[in-house]
């Protein structure tokens, strides 16, 4: 029996980063969620290239999977990515197609309900089934508020925070595997010239267990110097509110907040920046929060587990030191 | 060349979580509290475009709004800024249209207004935060889409545009008549209008298009044909006890502070 009405009762998780990380698993976590309540089959759509050993945990998680092999990027080849996914889309008749988090991502969810005269959302938190119909459970007016956004045309395509889901443990019998090569849309209608990473070391700012971030507090880029070395010290990855970013003191890459990265670490230290409700929605699920900031009324310190008023200033230097001196 | 920038007028975002409420009838912000304001990132459109006239020479920009009377500000602000037209699409319904819906009037409305070289559109609305406009317009439009774009060039055979990535960024060369949605950076802070402007905005006209003109039935758009819509809205509720450090000098204070990163520090 179907819980939700109009299109069948599976559901697609189209991953487009090729490795089986805690996106992934939390993408594939939203999926059996929303297939156990359907009865439906969850069928993993995986775009890019995949080593064999991330299929085989896909496969383990899935009933199917369904490997597209492409030539081309996935951000190079948009079109020729939605053309695949429509007709795919089209066969399996799918109750939802779900996405993880990312730039691409939220291009294609969009486009794709458009082109299936599905309905779609970004940004879910969680997911339930309700009145038949696939409700989203997210973030709105700058993080003010919560709505429960219910999708009234089938397919729901819906884009979600991969990492807030949990994970999935193995289904008794493992999912079959089925490969496509992706046909190439000739001609792509945009023609991508030239890609650039900014610099970083370490993991990515999503995966990272600690994090150090700076606002417009700091009033220049010079600052940023003496939060990195802080980080260095603790293994800490760099963040930044939308302030410092637009001010061109660092990459818009550190951006974290409702259009930023959404980011999940065991500390975040916020030096400099107020919390406004924008920049919270990014760290939502950071387990402990803590700051500096001059002014103890900062929107920031409701958020904190703890925090000190003061100059960064006069905390950042000698907190370097003692940290360095702790880990020996 | 014809440059044209959706813009959508919306609650004042950074207004105080304190004053922030919930009409629970509406299942949308209270709006007795806040300003209306234009949507920054409609304005980073806006600045986009203006600085791509600059660039180009001989351009026109015409900005276009679907909303309510009240919009008309945004678009004032607008022509201040130096934008050379503005249409209003007057939206008389009970409700605010998803985002598909939305679209699909500001494609009507575009179609009625000729061809543009170029249309613009916010990355995402500060009040709902859906960021599918300019995708669905695109698809109405049936034109090519490139959306997070920060900086734009003309080309011989179109535009040569920057798209920020998680990472970084990327250039594509896209032809003209494409949507793209502008996201924020250093270099597309909105310009300030000067006060000669802000007079002179006030005595330019603005095309009203109604519904009627567009030549779509309103019992089409009813809450009940949305293809998204709340049926809750709540305030979080999430205040945690901050731990205040204190202690008899501050070198004291830094010494607790490095024990407690330490201790996160040791879990891991
Ligand atoms: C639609 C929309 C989307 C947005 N998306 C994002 C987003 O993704 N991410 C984001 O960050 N913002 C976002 N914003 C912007 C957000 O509303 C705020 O404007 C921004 O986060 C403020 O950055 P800030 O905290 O660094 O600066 P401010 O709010 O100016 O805060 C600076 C803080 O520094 C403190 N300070 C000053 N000097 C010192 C000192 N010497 N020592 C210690 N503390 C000091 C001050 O007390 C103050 O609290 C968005 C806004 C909108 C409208
Ligand atoms: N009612 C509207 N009138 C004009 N433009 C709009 C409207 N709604 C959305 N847009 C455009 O689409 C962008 C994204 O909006 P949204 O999809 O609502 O987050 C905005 O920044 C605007 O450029």
């Amino acid at each position: 029996m179907s819980e939700t009405s109009g299109n069948g009762s599976d559901i697609l998780c189209v991953l487009s980063s090729n490795e089986w990380d805690r996106s992934a698993e939390g993408l594939v976590g939203a999926g059996r969620l929303l297939s156990d309540k359907t009865g439906g089959k969850l069928i993993a759509v995986t775009l890019g290239e995949w080593q064999d050993s991330a299929l085989k945990q896909l496969g383990a998680r899935c009933h199917q999977v369904r490997v597209g092999q492409t030539q081309v990027s996935v951000s190079g080849g948009i079109e020729s990515m939605l053309d695949y996914l429509v007709k795919l889309a089209e066969e399996i008749q799918p109750a939802s197609i779900l996405f993880g988090n990312g730039t691409v991502e939220e291009e294609i969810s969009p486009r794709l309900a458009f082109r299936l005269g599905g309905s779609s959302i970004g940004d879910a938190q969680a997911l339930t089934i309700s009145n038949n119909r696939i409700q989203v459970t997210r973030s709105v007016y700058g993080g003010k508020a919560t709505a429960v956004m219910e999708l009234q045309k089938s397919p729901a395509v819906v884009w979600i925070r991969s990492r807030a889901f949990p994970p999935a443990g193995p289904l008794p019998q493992s999912g079959s595997f089925e490969t496509t090569v992706i046909q190439e849309t000739s001609p792509e209608s945009i023609e991508l010239l030239q890609h650039h990473e900014d610099a970083s070391e370490g993991v990515s700012l999503e995966e990272a267990t600690m994090i150090v971030s700076g606002g417009r507090g700091l009033g220049g880029p010079e600052p940023f110097e003496d939060l990195k070395a802080l980080a260095a010290t603790i293994g800490a990855e760099m963040a930044a509110s939308r302030a410092a970013c637009d001010a061109g003191w660092v990459p818009h890459s550190w951006q974290v907040g409702q259009t930023g990265k959404k980011v999940t670490p065991e500390l975040y230290l916020a030096v400099a920046m107020s919390g406004s409700s924008q920049h919270m929605m990014g760290i939502t699920d950071a387990r402990n929060i803590a700051a500096v900031n001059t002014d103890p009324d900062a929107p920031i310190f409701k958020h904190c587990r703890f925090g000190i008023v003061e100059d960064y200033r006069n905390v950042i230097g000698p907190l370097t030191e003692k940290l360095k001196s702790r880990k020996k | 060349m014809k440059l044209l920038v959706c813009i959508k007028q919306i609650l004042d975002p950074e207004i105080p979580v304190r004053d922030f409420s919930i009409d629970r009838e509406k299942l949308e912000a209270d709006s007795a509290n806040a300003n209306q304001v234009t949507n920054i990132f409609c304005e980073n459109a806006l600045e986009t475009a203006l600085q791509l006239r600059d660039s180009v020479g001989e351009s026109s920009i015409t900005v276009i709004c679907f909303g309510r009377e009240s919009a008309e500000d945004s678009l004032r602000k607008a022509l201040a800024m130096k934008a050379d037209e503005a249409c209003l699409v007057m939206n008389d319904l009970n409700h605010t249209p998803d985002s598909a819906t939305t679209a699909h009037v500001l494609a009507s409305a575009i179609e009625s207004l000729g061809s543009f070289d170029l249309i613009f559109t916010g990355r995402e609305s500060g009040d709902w935060g859906n960021g599918q406009t300019g995708a669905y317009l695109a698809e109405e439009l049936k034109v090519p889409y490139l959306p997070f774009v920060d900086d734009i060039k003309q080309t011989d055979k179109g535009f040569e545009v920057r798209r920020q990535t998680e990472s970084g960024w990327e250039r594509y060369g896209i032809p003209a008549s494409s949507v793209v949605t502008i996201t924020n950076s250093d270099h597309n802070l909105p310009r300030i209008p000067k006060t000669r402007d802000i007079m002179m905005s006030h005595r330019k006209t603005i095309t009203r298009v109604s519904f009627e003109d567009l030549k779509i039935r309103k019992d089409e758009l009813n809450p009940q044909s949305d293809s998204v819509r709340p049926v809750k809205l709540f305030v979080p509720e999430k205040e945690s006890a901050c731990e205040f450090i204190e202690g008899e000098n501050l070198n004291a204070k830094i010494d607790q502070l490095a024990d407690k990163i330490m201790e996160i520090r040791s879990t891991l």
